[in-house]
C-alpha cells in the first residue's frame, strides 16, 4: 500500500531532499523510502523540538486528549520515516489549562526555557488570541489548529499560522449552497453568545442570501446557560431549518430538550459537529438527531469510499470504524478537528525542509518558507483531503463534509469543493516586519 | 523601639525592591518574563489585600476592577489609538470610577452579603463585556499590537515588549504601590481601617465616619487593582473576558491568604508561591492540580495565617 | 408562540431550575449557617454526585430506572463519606477559621476536580432518565421527568424541614447554629454535629446532582455555576432561613426564565443578576433573615 504516486511532491519547486522522502505505509507502520538514510546522516542529530500547547485541563480537555494522541501518532509517523530533514522530532508538552493568560506564559516558556523550535497545537480561540502576542514578541512560529477565523482575519501577527484546518468563515460559506438547496429556505440560527457563535451569526446570512435563502431568526444563548427550553419559543413557526452550533458540555441537553420540545414534528436540523465532538452519537436522548445533517471536518465514521491515506491515518491514530478509540468504544474522538494536528505537523515538516531549517536562528526563514506554500495534495500527509494555502493570510482552505445521521452512524452525503469556501482576503501578514 | 522597627521596615522594603531589581539581570529569560507577570499580578493582590486584609471586607468581585483597568487601557489603545501613558491613566480612572459606584451600593451590606453583592456586580460586568463583544472582542478578546505598545519620552522610545523594559515597568508599578500601601498602613487612615476591621461599632462610637472610611478604602483598593489591569494590557498585549470571570476574583483572595493577609509583602509572596507551585509541578505531572490542592491544604494547616503572617507571628513581630 | 404558552413554558423551566437550586443551596445553607464557613468546594460535591451517578448507572445493567435508583441512594452516601473525611482531616484542624477554610476548600476543589478529570475524563456523559415520558401540551412537548424532579425536590425539602424542626437531631443542629458555646456547655458534641452537617450538606448537593444528571450531563467542570447560584440563593433568602432559601431559589429560577422572554438572552442574564443584586443592596439581611448578630 506504499505510496508511489508522488503524493509528497507538493510544490513545483523541487528540492532534492524532499524527493528522497517517498512513502508511507498504512496500518502498523510507515515504510522508509530508499535513499533516505544517506540524507539524514548529513544533518545534526539533535531533535527538532516542537512545543505543544495542550488543553490538558480546563474546558478544552476533551479535545486536548485527542489532539495529544493525534499529534503523537503524527510525530511517530514522521520519525519512523526519518524525521524532519533527517532529524528526529520531539514533542514538548505544556498544559495551558485552556486559559489565555496561562497560554501566553506557556508560549514564553517554550521560547525561553524549553527553547523549542516552534509552538504548535492550540485549539480554543481565546487561548490562541491570548498567546499570539507572546509568539510575536518571542519571534517563534506558532502553528495553531483552532479553526477560528482569527488567523485569517490578519488581526494577530506574522508568526501565527493555521495551515492544517479550514477556518470557520470558510466552512460556513461552503455549507450555505447545500443548506439552501436541500434543507430549506427559511433558517433559524441558534448559537452561543460568544465569539465562536458570532462567526456563524455574521457569515451565514450573507452566504445564504447569495443562494436565495434567508435567516429568519437568530437566537444567541448566553455562555453560562445550562438549559435551553425557555429559548425555543423564539423559534418562528415557519422555520424550515434549525441551524445549530452549540459547544461545551451542555450540548447534549440542548439536543435532548429540542427533542422534547418538538417531538417527531420537527423542522430540518443542520448542525456543526463541534457540538458533538467526543460525544457518542448514540447517547440516550440523541435519537432525536436521526435523519438530521451535520458539518464534519473529517468524517468520524469510516466511509465506504475512504482513501488509503484516510485508512492509514485512522489506524495510526488508533480510532475504529465508529470513530472511537480502538478498544474503548465509549472514548469517542474529535475527528472533525484533530486531523488538523496531523496535517499541520506535515506542513511544518515541509516548510522546515524547504527553508533548510537548522535551529531557532532560522525561525524567520521558516515563516517565509511557510508563506510560500501554495497547496497540499491529498495523501498520507493530508488524509482529510486536498487544500490550498494562502500565505498572505496564513490560512488553508480545504473541502468540507456534510453527513447525515442514519442508523446511529454519520454518513457523508456531500463533499464541498475548495472553491465553495473561498473569500476575499482581509489583509496581508507578509507586509509585517519579521 | 518604634523608630527601630520603622528603620527595619524601610530597610526591608527597599531591600526587596533592590533584590527584584538585581534579579532582572540574574534570572534566566523565562523566569524574567514570569517575574514581570508575577509582580504585575502581585499588585492586584496588594490592592485586594488593602480591603480584605486591613478593613476585613471580603469581596468576591475584584476581577471587575482589574478588568476595568484592562479594558480601560486596552480599548482606548485599540479603538482610539491612544498612547501608553494616557491609556494607563484611562484604565486606572475607569477602575476608580467603578469602585466608587460599586462602593456606594455594596457598602450598604456587610459580611457575607458584601461578598455576594460584589460577586454579582462582577458577574454583571463580565456579562457586559460579552454583551458588547463588538467593541470588546468578547470572550476571544483582542490583541494590542506590538507597535502601539511603546512608551515615548521626547526622542527616546521604550518598547514595552522588550523583556527588560517590561520587567522594569512592572517593578516600577510594584514599588510605587508597595510604598503607597506602606504609607496607608502607617497613616491615621490605615489605623482607622484596622479599627473598623476589629470592631466597627466601637470605631463609630469613637466618632469616626466608618462608612466614609470604608468607601475611601474600596475606591483606593479598586483603583490600585485597576492599575495592574491597565499594565497587563499594555505590557502583555492581550485583553479578554476571562480576566473578568469569577476565577480572577478568587485568585487575589487566594494569593493574599497564602502570603499573609494584612502584611505588605504577603501578596507578592503568595502570588510567587502559587505561580511557582503550578509551574514546577506541571513540569513533571499532568495531574498538577492535585498537587496544588494538596499544597494549599498543607500550607493552611501548618501556616494558617499565610506564609508571611506566620513568620510575623512567630519571629518578626515588627513586620508591617 | 403566543404569550400564554410561552409564559407557561418559561415558568415550568424556572421551576425545574428552582427545584434543583433549592436542594443544592439548602446544603450550602446548612454548612454556612451552622458552621459559619464558606465552603468553596460545595459545587465539587455536586459534580462528584453527578459523576458517581454516571458510574453507578452504567455499572448496573437492566432497566435504566434500576441504575438511577441505585445512583440516587449510593452516590450521595459516597459523597457524604468523602465530605465527612474532608471535614475530619482538614477543617476540624483549622478550628473552622473562616479564612483558612476558604483556602482549604479551594484546595479540595482542585483535588476533586483533578481526580474527576483523571478517573472520569473530560467528556460530558449522559445518564439515562429512569423513565422518558413526554407530556404533550397543545403548544409544545415537555419532559415528564423534569416535572418529577420538581416533585422529588419538593418532597426532599419537606423532609429536611421536618428533620430540622421535629427531631432531636434538628434541635441539636439549630442549637449549635444559634450559639456554639452554649450548645457545648449543654453537652452537645459540637464537633460531631459539624462533621454531620458538613456531610449532610454535601449529600444534599449530591442528591440534587443525581436528579439533574438525566437532564443535563455529568462533566468535571459542572460545579461552578451551582456553587455561585447557591451562594446567591442562601444570602438572598437570609442566612439560616430554610423558608428564605426555598423562596429565593424559586424567585431566582423563575425570574431567570421569565426575564428571558422579554430581552435577548445575555441581556436578560445581566438584568436578572442586577435585579437580584439590588434586592440585596436594599435588604442586606436577605428576604427572610433577621439582622445579623
Amino acid at each position: 500500500m506504499a505510496d508511489k504516486n508522488g503524493f509528497f511532491d507538493l510544490s513545483k519547486t523541487t528540492l532534492s531532499r524532499r524527493t528522497a522522502l517517498k512513502g508511507m505505509a498504512a496500518g502498523a507502520g510507515l515504510a522508509l523510502a530508499p535513499g533516505f538514510v544517506r540524507y539524514s546522516q548529513a544533518q545534526s542529530s539533535a531533535p527538532i523540538k516542537i512545543g505543544f500547547q495542550l488543553h490538558r485541563t480546563g474546558i478544552g480537555a476533551a479535545y486536548g486528549r485527542w489532539y495529544e494522541r493525534t499529534s503523537a501518532a503524527a510525530v511517530k509517523a514522521i520519525n519512523d520515516a526519518g524525521g524532519i530533514g533527517g532529524r528526529k522530532v520531539e514533542l514538548v508538552i505544556e498544559d495551558d489549562g485552556t486559559d489565555p493568560a496561562r497560554g501566553a506564559e506557556v508560549v514564553g516558556k517554550f521560547a525561553k526555557q524549553h527553547k523549542t523550535d516552534i509552538v504548535f497545537g492550540t485549539l480554543f480561540s481565546h487561548v490562541v488570541i491570548g498567546s499570539a502576542p507572546a509568539a510575536g514578541e518571542n519571534k517563534i512560529p506558532y502553528f495553531v489548529v483552532s479553526e477560528g477565523h482569527h488567523v485569517a482575519s490578519t488581526k494577530l501577527n506574522r508568526y501565527v499560522f493555521q495551515p492544517g484546518i479550514t477556518d470557520v468563515k470558510s466552512q460556513i460559506k461552503s455549507m450555505a449552497p447545500w443548506i439552501a438547496a436541500n434543507a430549506g429556505k427559511k433558517v433559524t440560527q441558534i448559537f452561543p453568545d460568544f465569539a465562536f457563535g458570532y462567526d456563524h451569526r455574521d457569515y451565514l446570512p450573507p452566504a445564504l442570501k447569495a443562494q436565495g435563502a434567508d435567516v429568519i431568526a437568530q437566537i444567541a444563548i448566553p455562555p453560562t446557560e445550562s438549559s435551553f427550553t425557555k429559548y425555543f419559543p423564539q423559534i418562528p413557526a415557519e422555520t424550515e431549518v434549525i441551524y445549530h452550533v452549540m459547544v461545551g458540555p451542555a450540548v447534549l441537553t440542548f439536543v435532548k430538550e429540542l427533542g422534547e420540545f418538538y417531538g417527531s414534528q420537527r423542522p430540518q436540523l443542520f448542525g456543526f459537529m463541534d457540538s458533538l465532538e467526543a460525544v457518542d452519537i448514540n447517547s440516550p436522548g440523541l435519537e432525536f438527531l436521526d435523519g438530521s445533517h451535520f458539518w464534519e471536518g473529517s468524517p468520524r465514521y469510516a466511509q465506504p469510499d475512504d482513501s488509503a491515506a484516510q485508512k492509514a491515518y485512522r489506524a495510526a491514530v488508533g480510532i475504529d470504524d465508529n470513530g472511537a478509540a480502538v478498544g474503548d468504544p465509549k472514548d469517542v474522538s474529535t475527528a472533525s478537528h484533530m486531523f488538523g494536528c496531523w496535517e499541520t505537523l506535515y506542513v511544518v515538516k515541509k516548510a522546515m525542509e524547504d527553508a533548510g531549517y537548522k535551529g531557532p536562528e532560522d525561525r524567520a526563514k521558516l515563516v517565509e518558507a511557510t508563506e510560500k506554500l501554495k497547496e497540499f495534495a491529498e495523501g498520507p500527509e493530508h488524509p482529510q483531503g486536498p487544500k490550498i494555502f494562502n500565505g498572505k493570510i496564513h490560512q488553508c482552505f480545504g473541502i468540507q463534509n456534510i453527513s447525515k445521521v442514519e442508523g446511529g452512524k454519520l454518513k457523508v452525503v456531500h463533499k464541498t469543493k475548495i472553491e465553495d469556501g473561498l473569500y476575499e482576503p482581509e489583509g496581508d501578514y507578509t507586509t509585517q516586519a519579521l | 523601639m518604634k523608630d527601630v522597627s520603622l528603620a527595619k521596615t524601610y530597610a526591608l522594603h527597599i531591600g526587596i525592591i533592590a533584590l527584584l531589581f538585581v534579579l532582572n539581570f540574574v534570572l534566566p529569560d523565562y523566569h524574567q518574563g514570569l517575574f514581570a507577570r508575577i509582580m504585575t499580578l502581585a499588585v492586584f493582590a496588594m490592592g485586594y489585600n488593602l480591603l480584605f486584609g486591613y478593613v476585613g471586607l471580603l469581596s468576591l468581585g475584584h476581577a471587575m476592577f482589574f478588568s476595568a483597568g484592562l479594558y480601560g487601557a486596552g480599548l482606548t489603545v485599540y479603538h482610539l489609538g491612544w498612547g501608553v501613558p494616557e491609556a494607563f491613566v484611562a484604565g486606572v480612572a475607569c477602575g476608580a470610577l467603578l469602585a466608587l459606584v460599586i462602593g456606594l451600593l455594596a457598602l450598604r451590606t456587610s459580611g457575607v452579603a458584601f461578598m455576594i453583592v460584589t460577586m454579582m456586580f462582577a458577574q454583571v460586568f463580565y456579562l457586559l463585556i460579552l454583551y458588547f463583544a463588538a467593541w470588546t472582542g468578547g470572550d476571544q478578546g483582542l490583541v494590542i499590537q506590538q507597535t502601539s505598545r511603546a512608551l515615548n519620552f521626547g526622542s527616546t522610545s521604550f518598547d514595552l515588549t522588550n523583556p527588560t523594559v517590561r520587567y522594569m515597568s512592572a517593578l516600577a508599578l510594584f514599588s510605587v504601590v508597595l510604598f503607597i500601601t506602606l504609607a496607608v498602613v502607617r497613616s491615621r487612615f490605615g489605623r482607622v481601617l484596622v479599627a473598623i476591621r476589629e470592631n466597627e461599632e466601637r470605631t463609630r462610637m469613637l466618632g469616626y465616619d466608618t462608612v466614609a472610611n470604608k468607601l475611601a478604602a474600596v475606591v483606593l483598593s479598586g483603583t490600585i487593582c485597576a492599575a495592574p489591569g491597565a499594565a497587563y494590557a499594555l505590557l502583555f498585549g492581550y485583553i479578554g473576558s476571562s480576566f473578568a470571570s469569577v476565577q480572577y476574583s478568587i485568585l487575589p483572595l487566594l494569593w493574599v491568604l497564602l502570603g499573609g493577609a494584612a502584611t505588605t509583602l504577603g501578596p507578592l509572596i503568595g502570588t510567587l508561591f502559587m505561580y511557582y507551585v503550578t509551574d514546577i509541578t506541571s513540569g513533571f505531572t499532568s495531574a498538577y492540580l492535585l498537587i496544588v490542592g494538596v499544597a494549599l491544604i498543607l500550607l493552611v494547616l501548618f501556616a494558617p495565617k499565610g506564609i508571611l503572617g506566620s513568620i510575623r507571628q512567630r519571629w518578626l513581630g515588627w513586620l508591617p | 408562540m403566543h404569550f400564554g404558552p410561552h409564559l407557561l413554558l418559561a415558568a415550568l423551566e424556572g421551576l425545574v431550575t428552582s427545584a434543583v437550586l433549592a436542594l443544592t443551596a439548602l446544603g450550602l445553607s446548612l454548612v454556612f449557617g451552622v458552621m459559619r464557613i464558606v465552603n468553596v468546594a460545595h459545587g465539587e460535591f455536586f459534580m462528584l454526585g453527578a459523576v458517581l451517578a454516571w458510574a453507578i448507572s452504567t455499572a448496573i445493567s437492566g432497566h435504566p430506572a434500576i441504575g438511577f435508583v441505585a445512583a440516587l441512594v449510593i452516590a450521595p452516601l459516597m459523597v457524604g463519606l468523602v465530605a465527612f473525611f474532608a471535614e475530619w482531616l482538614v477543617l476540624r484542624r483549622l478550628n473552622y477559621n473562616p479564612e483558612s477554610t476558604i483556602v482549604a476548600t479551594i484546595g479540595m476543589l482542585y483535588i476533586i476536580q483533578q481526580l474527576a478529570l483523571t478517573f472520569y475524563g473530560p467528556e460530558a456523559r449522559p445518564v439515562e432518565p429512569p423513565f422518558s415520558y413526554r407530556i404533550l401540551l397543545p403548544w409544545f412537548g415537555y419532559s415528564g421527568y423534569k416535572l418529577s424532579v420538581v416533585a422529588a425536590s419538593a418532597i426532599l425539602l419537606v423532609l429536611t424541614w421536618l428533620v430540622l424542626t421535629r427531631t432531636r437531631i434538628g434541635l441539636i443542629m439549630r442549637a449549635t447554629q444559634y450559639d456554639r458555646e452554649t450548645a457545648q456547655a449543654f453537652g452537645i458534641p459540637v464537633e460531631r454535629v459539624y462533621a454531620g452537617v458538613f456531610a449532610i450538606g454535601a449529600m444534599l448537593a449530591a442528591i440534587a446532582a443525581v436528579l439533574i444528571v438525566p437532564i443535563s450531563q455529568a462533566h468535571y467542570l459542572m460545579g461552578q455555576d451551582p456553587l455561585l447560584l447557591s451562594f446567591i440563593v442562601v444570602i438572598i433568602g437570609g442566612l439560616g432561613s430554610l423558608r428564605g432559601t426555598v423562596v429565593a431559589a424559586i424567585l431566582i429560577g423563575l425570574s431567570d426564565g421569565i426575564i428571558s422572554m422579554f430581552f435577548s438572552p445575555t441581556l436578560a442574564k445581566i438584568i436578572a443578576t442586577l435585579v437580584v443584586a439590588m434586592v440585596l443592596v436594599f435588604r442586606p439581611q436577605g428576604l427572610f433573615g433577621t439582622t445579623q448578630r
